[in-house]
């Protein structure tokens, strides 16, 4: 199932639909980085709103994305991040450090232009 | 093995997805809570990717069970690969031999209720879970 990746302004936008296996994953962060530099996009924005698990493969790949994008130079931000599935992460000592969060797709670009007109 | 038994095969990463699915669906099913529910699919998706990463292939076998008048859930991971030598390392936080992911067996045991494994060097691992309904 792939990820479909929107380009909004100087943003992308990845929706994760539920159920993603490792190799759409992977698919995700090899897009997401050559879509970053084609576009010369300035930020990143992945929605998991609908992911029903975020395990330790997944969560690896999302720190992974995140890199590889700062490399770039520009930002990642994952919204979305349901209640119940947090609760899953902490348990199992999952983290998402050094990577921003927002509680939704509304926040996340609130987020993101709040940021970038300091820049300018 | 009794005849309410779901099997699944874990031979590709798109069985790890199958595997979760069916036991949110269960979870759902014996009305667990939507928490209990990610859980259950977030241990299955972690006891199967330890299966592929270690093993290359495995079983995972989900059963609704009923303990001092609970309503269970009970998930066994059974792999024919190489086993684990020091179990008691493989439960400590930080330890991977597969070279990428540590925290697969001591988050697992942090989520569920109980936890059982089995190993022999050689012949494959067991392990075998269980969440109770709140």
């Amino acid at each position: 199932m792939e990820v479909p990746i929107l380009k909004q302004g100087d943003f992308l936008i990845a929706t994760f639909q539920a159920a993603l296996s490792d190799a759409d994953l992977e698919n995700l962060r090899r897009g997401l980085v050559l879509q970053v530099v084609k576009f010369r996009s300035r930020a990143v924005i992945v929605d998991v709103t609908a992911m029903d698990v975020m395990d330790s493969f997944a969560s690896r790949t999302l720190r992974e994305i995140a890199h590889m994008i700062r490399l770039r130079g520009a930002e990642t931000v994952i919204v979305g991040i349901q209640p119940e599935v947090a609760f899953a992460m902490v348990q199992l000592g999952l983290t998402l450090e050094g990577v921003a969060t927002a509680l939704d797709l509304e926040e996340g670009l609130a987020y993101l232009i709040e940021k970038f007109k300091n820049i300018e | 093995m009794s005849a309410g038994d779901i099997r699944v095969a874990i031979n590709s990463d798109q069985d790890i997805v199958l595997a979760r699915q069916k036991g949110r669906s269960l979870a759902i099913e014996l009305r667990f809570s939507a928490v209990d529910a990610t859980l259950i699919a977030t241990t299955i998706s972690e006891l199967a990717r330890n299966i592929l990463a270690y093993a290359r292939k495995g079983e995972i076998t989900l059963r609704p069970v009923v303990g001092s008048g609970r309503q269970g859930i009970q998930i066994v991971a059974t792999d024919a690969g190489p086993g684990i030598s020091d179990i008691s390392q493989a439960l400590r936080d930080g330890f991977s031999t597969s070279g990428s992911l540590g925290l697969g067996l001591p988050g697992v045991r942090r989520l569920m209720d109980e936890f059982e494994i089995t190993s022999r060097p050689g012949h494959g691992t067991k392990v075998a879970v269980k969440k109770w309904r709140q």
